[in-house]
């Protein structure tokens, strides 16, 4: 209630300015109803429904801070207002009316109460599919896996898909078809818009508009197909916040349209990321991983190895698994680029672009190791790239004669290829000059808060008459429209997607819509179609009744049941570049150049990237997607300021502090976030934060998108940044006190603790690294470095395992960090998020981190990547120190945890040398939110408060398979028993099996050489072993380097 | 007891009671504490104890409704203020017993006037300790599980964690202590049931007196239990505060894992102890006029004591730094480092300031003898000692083995109430004490002055014969 009334008094200084969503004063209409009722307001409901001010009262305490523009229409409701009343009285309990449960008469197929069941579906980001499987329990989806038969899969997931179970069930997602903020029926909702259209028909549907963001799907292209013949002068924009629009503009200009590109990097011999993130992000990160992994799997006995490169401003997943990482500022990248085009005969050779010599090292190196492995490297760069670099690349890959073996162009994945930022402006354009009658914005896209902010979309919206709002939250946009009609989540949906390389992949509902929602589909068919009951199922199934080939009813439920649409994966398409391109690109980059090299020194370029968790925005509500540790910084809860130690010095500018940041008159407050291994003179904000209505992440973080315009997207070059006197509280999980005060060398001076931590790491052999070359002139130079006890030195005998032995192990080679096993265990295993405060006080929950060290020149440093969880230790430490035996050893060697015989002493937390145990403070688990127990494994206890907690190598499912294999008589089938962050990983850098079993893959690594316990000379005998992270230094390279790897590991 | 001539002069050695007094005037002046009007101030002292102990009971209820995250624990510092003070109460608990048991039967005579409440501050200090381990607790419900009984669950508690060991440590000694505390009461009890006039005061005193009469039988059968209670509780004094390093010592955590742990914890309880009886013992003197019975050699004695088991203390931390620095290990030498230049340095300097060179002042008999600076003193140990353990409890957990979670821990204000709470609880008891119960043993303080059973050390002639006395705690 507080903050209801705190908005409304910032809003009402500004509402004689311009109009503003008005938003209702619930304490001042208790206060007036007291004053005039009196207690006696209670003794009937008709005396009430008479009193306009509780009729007010009651009709706007549902929607919430709702806008209140017409009123018109707000007194023809009110006029219901007896059998509102009713109405708005039961909707505003929580509590359901009383049900009698019977069982079921007869039982149905397949639901054997306590099994899940599995679906194929699709979850759907930024437009872009990822085929899943969704576990069901008794008709509730409580986890996502990948679908091992979905090319952008193959059985593992990112982040996103792995949190979407969490959005179904949030209790913050919108909930009704909102009128004005009042709540209306989807009837309503239809007669309504039904009679605008009819009039708009006649002119052909001038006026009215579509905005979505970036579309794949097959049926709902098809639909606006047939919306724009029956409405031939309608519009469809797309705006998608963080979509495709460099990528599209380059292709187009390389190739004449706006093909896209995939990658192959099972076949990539060297691979080079330019200022890309290629691995861990975009639509086809998923899979590229998995590919790239499969090239960096060294044994002993299997010596083959890719060469990874980066060159980035901005610290990157991929670039902490590089051989070589070069920090370099966006503009010098962009001249790198130019050189390694020359290099390699891609651009013609126009004197030397770059100043730096080790750019210019890297360059050679590069461009000979690319020529030597011509057909079999990849060059990429990604969306964050000016369009000028991407041609080059597309140019260069040409050149290599990769393209068609190893990047591959295809026909466009979205079903409308269109310039989005241009899209937007002929948009804003047209509502501004009053053309648009009928705005209809459809799948949450948000563009009062995402749009190009030099557009002036949200004046212009207002001058829309009709604006309506379709998504899963209400939000800044909502606010403004007269009509929100909730979305339902993909996993209460119908539907198709296309995932990055064209193959469409059905959506198949898991649950009923919990709050009614409508998919897009729906909203178009009964606007458009005139077909209010048409549901998702009819249309999706329509669209595929003529396209598939054979026996609809087999060839359907073959669809469904795999997930995915066979032989729809886009070919490839033979695509040559334009050369004027390449010469035109050349000729931007070195007018760019210029211009950047003139430019004052306290300038920086600022880059916006979507944010790592939270992605454009749109998934602030999700709270795992929050309290997720960002890759690299660990910052949760936030995004930040990020500058490296030397621009931080050089600026000014302080960790943790607040600072101004100012481009082209636009100006922006943030806190600065000193991250080590950004380039001199780059910064970056991420998108998403700083959001004014979004529930519980409102006002976290900062908006970036008040800097963002139409013409840069991602780069600001020239802005500036000054710092404030204030300071801003991170919630970091590792080394969160990195700063000594008063140290102007931004905490990195000696006694920081993150050059401190990466010392001590070093010292501690925790990342044990070495070099190909070490590894195989000495294939035991890693088992030389460790400090194993002798066996048997323990008081306690030994314990002979008869049955199962279980052990995990953990490839550091292929780790990228980009944290999906953190929420796959999450979702898994019921752990509780704690809040941004819980997280600032050490407190989250998580029970497998990944821990990141840092090691060198913290301006570039070398980076590396380390899951933890728990060892399962054999000597553990906890067990002994435990003084209610509620952390004991099974028969199989797992560390148990007894969660109902925890006293809560905390005891072998502090024992723990590896501080993988967690301990619930409070009472984080809800409780109260009777959807959120939907979402609950039910073989997996919700701990109370008191308790500690700790990985369990996911026992419910090794016991779910033990059992399955002694109803069937049968030994675990190898490959079945995963744990959910094995399972979810894209790198499959984790296996867990059966050490007991000399033939499974667990016990194979675990024998290598490469294989190494974290702090073994405690005797504690760790069942998580790591794989010792091995690095393919290009000798021409290597000998110049500032910090060559061998010295890693003295 | 006749004098024996010897050959040499006795070296002078001030009294430890003050020329003048006979067992009478002993009796009187200790029971009149008791027994006169209650002073003004006592009122508002016990208030603004009383005031703090009702705090902790709020902050208590609120930790019970809410849980342990109120405080300032979190991952990887597990244990805070709870076990800090736990280890400080039942360290300032360790005097009582010593200088009741051991220098009882070390026949130290000059313990006679402080062992009184030396064992009362030992009892309430090992209260306020004893509550910790069950208020730490994250479900504080279920702290019976710690006890060896007979359950439906067919659990033992685990016998090999230090905790259990605690919980035996801890209670055996409270319960000995108790016991030892009690028995020395009786006869005292006994005088005050005799001598005062409040009717419900004196059945209070005759249930507390168990019948006594002062019979022989009765003071044989009173000697010989005392001793064996004596015999008893010095093992304990040793054995408690070794158990409580165990926690420590038998964790693995750098800071944490050394065997010189236990003779150091029980040398630094003694000095804790000893400077609680004298951070007690100086404003009581004062206000009740017992500079007689507490002499400046019971003050002397005590700051002797506190200087030597204060070098051991000293001693400790440099067999620390020394065996860190000899053992070549990484994890012990970055733990000693972190001590000296982490984020808790200004911690670690304060307590070498506290416990290793403040203290040494006690060399010079000025400072031994004033009540002042041993005053001042006592409490700079008192810190310096909660120093000690938050250096070992929350420096060693801070920064452990694996950097990527290190983390630091701060107090909340629910800590800070806690910890003062429990000082409002030992306040509000010691004003309890002395209200109602003898704060020095009148019977053994009889046996020490002229006319007493073991007669006195006066250096000058007794003024007064040997009386008989007419009370009937009177010596046999």
């Amino acid at each position: 209630m507080e903050s209801v009334n705190d908005s409304k008094g910032k809003c009402g200084a500004e509402a004689s300015a311009q109009p503003q969503p008005v938003r209702l004063d619930l304490a001042e209409v208790r206060e007036k109803l007291s004053r005039q009722r009196g207690p006696e307001v209670w003794r009937s409901l008709e005396e009430l429904a008479e009193t306009p001010e509780f009729e007010e009262f009651l009709h706007r305490e549902f929607p919430r801070q709702a806008s209140e523009i017409d009123a018109v229409s707000r007194r023809g409701f009110l006029q219901l207002a007896g059998a509102s009343l009713a109405l708005a009285g039961l909707t505003g309990c929580t509590k359901q009316p009383p049900e009698g449960i019977v069982p079921y008469v007869k039982q149905p197929e397949y639901i054997v109460p306590g099994r899940p069941l599995f679906f194929a579906t699709t979850l759907v980001h930024g437009g872009y599919a990822q085929g899943v499987l969704a576990e069901s329990h008794m008709g509730r989806p409580t986890k996502i896996e990948g679908n091992p038969d979905h090319p952008a899969s193959l059985g593992s997931t990112d982040v996103f898909a792995q949190a979407a179970v969490l959005t179904l069930y949030d209790p913050e997602r919108s909930q009704s078809i909102l009128h004005d903020g009042r709540i209306a029926t989807w009837g309503a909702f239809v007669a309504d818009l039904g009679n605008r259209l009819r009039a708009l028909q006649g002119l052909g549907g001038e006026g009215v508009r579509i905005l979505t963001g970036t579309v794949t799907s097959p049926t709902f292209a098809a639909q606006m197909q047939d919306l724009l013949t029956r409405f031939p002068r309608a519009r469809w924009h797309q705006w998608e916040a963080a979509g495709g629009h460099h990528g599209r503009a380059a292709a187009t200009r390389a190739f004449g349209q706006p093909l896209a590109t995939r990658y192959d990097f099972s076949a990539a011999r060297v691979v080079l990321a330019i200022d890309s993130d290629v691995l861990t992000e975009g639509p086809g990160n998923v899979r590229y991983q998995r590919d790239f992994a499969r090239t960096r799997r060294v044994r002993k006995g299997n010596l083959q190895m890719s060469r990874l490169y980066a060159v980035e401003s901005i610290p990157t997943n991929t670039g902490t698994l590089a051989d070589h990482r070069l920090p370099l500022p966006a503009a010098e990248i962009e001249a790198f680029t130019l050189a390694l085009a020359q290099a390699v005969g891609a651009a013609t050779a126009g004197g030397d672009v770059l100043t730096d010599a080790r750019a210019r090292k890297f360059v050679q190196a590069i461009a000979q190791d690319l020529r030597a492995n011509a057909g079999a490297s990849i060059v990429a760069a990604d969306e964050y790239s000016s369009p000028a670099v991407q041609v080059l690349v597309h140019a260069i890959n040409q050149a290599l004669g990769n393209s068609g073996r190893t990047v591959f162009h295809t026909a466009p994945v979205d079903a409308a290829p269109v310039d989005h930022v241009a899209s937007m402006r002929e948009l804003v354009t047209d509502m501004s000059a009053g053309r648009v009658e009928l705005l209809l914005m459809l799948g949450g896209v948000n563009p009062v808060y995402t749009a190009p902010a030099d557009l002036g979309f949200t004046p212009a919206l207002q001058k829309v008459p009709l604006r309506v709002h379709h998504g899963l939250y209400e939000n800044e946009t909502s606010e403004y429209c007269q009509w929100h009609v909730p979305a339902a989540h993909e996993l209460e949906s119908w539907g198709d997607a296309r995932s990055f390389d064209g193959t469409v992949s059905l959506m198949q509902p898991l649950i009923e819509p919990l709050y009614s929602g409508k998919t897009g589909h729906e909203v178009i068919a009964a606007l458009f179609a005139n077909r209010a009951d048409a549901t998702s199922f009819e249309l999706v199934q329509a669209h595929w009744k003529t396209l598939l080939v054979g026996n609809f009813e087999e060839a359907w439920r073959k669809v469904v049941h795999d997930g995915i649409v066979p032989a729809t994966q886009l070919p490839p398409a033979g695509a040559s570049v334009d050369g004027g391109a390449v010469q035109q690109a050349a000729n931007d980059i070195r007018a760019s150049l210029q211009r950047a090299r003139s430019e004052g020194s306290n300038k920086v370029t600022l880059r916006l990237r979507p944010d790592p968790t939270v992605w454009d925005g749109s998934l602030a509500q999700n709270v795992w997607l929050q309290e997720l540790p960002k890759p690299l910084s660990k910052l949760t809860w936030d995004n930040a300021l990020m500058v490296g130690p030397a621009t931080a010095e050089r600026l000014k500018v302080s960790h943790e502090e607040t600072a101004e940041v100012s481009w082209n008159g636009r100006k922006v407050q943030a806190a600065v976030w000193v991250l080590p291994g950004m380039a001199e003179g780059t910064a970056t904000l991420s998108l998403g934060y700083g959001r004014r209505r979004a529930g519980r992440a409102t006002g976290l973080g900062f908006s970036a998108y008040e800097l963002r315009t139409s013409q840069n997207l991602w780069n600001l070059p020239g802005a500036e940044i000054r710092g404030l006197a204030g300071r801003h509280d991170f919630a970091c999980t590792q080394n969160h006190h990195v700063l000594p005060q008063g140290k102007r060398k931004s905490g990195m001076g000696e006694d920081g603790e993150i050059p401190l931590a990466g010392e001590q790491a070093e010292k501690r052999h925790l990342v044990m690294t070495g070099t190909l070359e070490e590894f195989r002139s000495d294939p035991d130079f890693i088992k030389k470095e460790r400090e194993e006890p002798e066996p048997g030195e323990s008081l306690y005998p030994g314990w002979k395992y008869e049955g199962h032995k279980w052990g995990m192990a953990i490839d550091l080679n292929v780790c990228t960090g980009c944290s999906t096993c953190i929420v796959a265990c999450q979702a898994e295993n019921n752990i509780p998020v704690v809040g941004k405060e819980q997280v600032q006080r050490g407190r989250e929950m998580h029970w497998i981190r990944v821990d990141r060290y840092y090691a060198g020149d913290m301006d570039d440093p070398r980076i590396h990547n380390q899951p933890v969880p728990c060892m399962q230790c054999e000597n553990a430490p906890c067990e002994v120190v435990c003084p209610v035996a509620a952390t004991v050893h099974s028969d199989e060697g797992l560390n148990d945890m007894v969660y109902n015989r925890c006293v809560g002493t905390r005891y072998c937390s502090n024992n723990c040398p590896y501080k993988v145990r967690r301990f619930n403070f409070l009472r984080y688990s809800d409780r109260e939110t009777p959807v959120l127990a939907l979402l609950q494994n039910p073989d997996v206890t919700v701990r109370m408060r008191g308790v500690m907690e700790k990985c369990t190598y996911c026992v419910q499912r090794i016991e779910q398979a033990k059992i399955e294999s002694k109803v069937e008589n049968r030994p675990i089938p190898a490959g079945t028993l995963q744990t959910a962050c094995q399972q979810a990983c894209p790198t499959q850098a984790i296996v867990f099996g059966d050490i007991n079993d000399p033939e499974s893959e667990v016990t194979r690594w675990k024998s290598d050489p490469l294989s190494y316990g974290l702090l073994e000379m405690l005797n504690t005998r760790p069942r998580t072993t790591y794989l010792a992270k091995i690095t393919n230094p290009n000798p021409a390279l290597a000998a110049g380097q500032a910090h060559p790897e061998h010295e890693e590991r003295t | 007891m006749a004098t024996i001539d010897s050959p040499l002069p006795k070296p002078y050695k001030p009294p430890v009671v003050a020329p003048g007094h006979t067992p009478g005037t002993v009796t009187d002046k200790i029971s009149s504490v008791v027994l006169r009007r209650t002073p003004k101030w006592w009122y508002v002292g016990f208030g603004i104890s009383f005031s703090i102990l009702m705090m902790f009971l709020f902050c208590v209820t609120y930790l019970f409704a809410k849980g342990v995250g109120i405080w300032g624990i979190n991952q990887p510092v597990g244990w805070g203020f709870d076990i800090i003070n736990f280890v400080w109460w039942i360290g300032i608990g360790h005097a009582g017993t010593l200088i009741s048991a051991i220098l009882l039967l070390l026949r130290q005579e000059w313990r006679t006037s402080i062992n009184r409440f030396a064992e009362a501050m030992t009892l309430f200090a090992v209260a306020c300790a004893g509550m910790y381990p069950v208020l730490h607790l994250g479900r504080p419900w279920l702290a019976y599980w710690l006890f060896p009984y007979p359950n439906t669950m067919g659990m033992w508690p685990q016998f090999r964690s230090p905790l259990i060991w605690d919980v035996f440590a801890v209670s055996t000694y409270a319960t000995v202590s108790a016991l030892f505390w009690y028995v020395g009461l009786i006869p005292d009890l006994a005088t005050l049931r005799d001598r005062t006039r409040n009717r419900a005061m004196k059945i209070a005193y005759g249930f507390g007196a168990m019948g006594w009469r002062g019979s022989a039988a009765h003071w044989h059968n009173y000697e010989t239990a005392y001793l064996l209670l004596a015999g008893l509780a010095t093992p304990l004094v040793i054995s408690v505060h070794t158990v409580v390093s165990f926690d420590f010592a038998v964790g693995q955590v750098p800071g944490w894992h050394a065997t010189i742990f236990p003779p150091y914890f029980v040398a630094g309880a003694i000095y804790a102890g000893f400077a609680m009886v004298l951070t007690l013992a100086i404003p009581l003197r004062a206000a009740f006029h017992l500079e007689d019975f507490i002499t400046t050699r019971h003050l002397q004695n005590m700051a002797k004591v506190m200087l030597a088991t204060g070098l051991i203390v000293v001693y400790g931390y440099m067999a620390e730094l020394f065996f860190g620095w000899y053992s070549g290990n990484i994890y012990e030498r970055f733990m000693l480092m972190n001590r000296a230049t982490g984020p808790y340095r200004f911690h670690w300097f304060a307590l070498l300031l506290c416990n290793a060179v403040v203290p040494q002042l006690l060399w010079l008999r000025r400072f031994r003898t004033s009540p002042f600076w041993l005053f001042v003193i006592s409490m700079f140990v008192s810190v310096g000692m909660w120093l000690e353990r938050f250096i070992i409890i929350v420096t060693s957990l801070h920064r452990d083995f694996l950097p990527s979670s290190w983390g630091l821990y701060k107090g909340t204000i629910w800590d800070w109430g806690t910890f003062i709470g429990t000082i409002g609880l030992f306040l509000s008891l010691i004003f309890l004490f002395i209200r109602f119960l003898p704060m020095i043993s009148i019977f053994e303080m009889r046996t020490i002055v002229p006319g007493g059973t073991e007669g006195g050390e006066y250096t000058t002639a007794p003024e007064q014969e040997p009386g008989i006395s007419t009370e009937q705690g009177a010596v046999p």
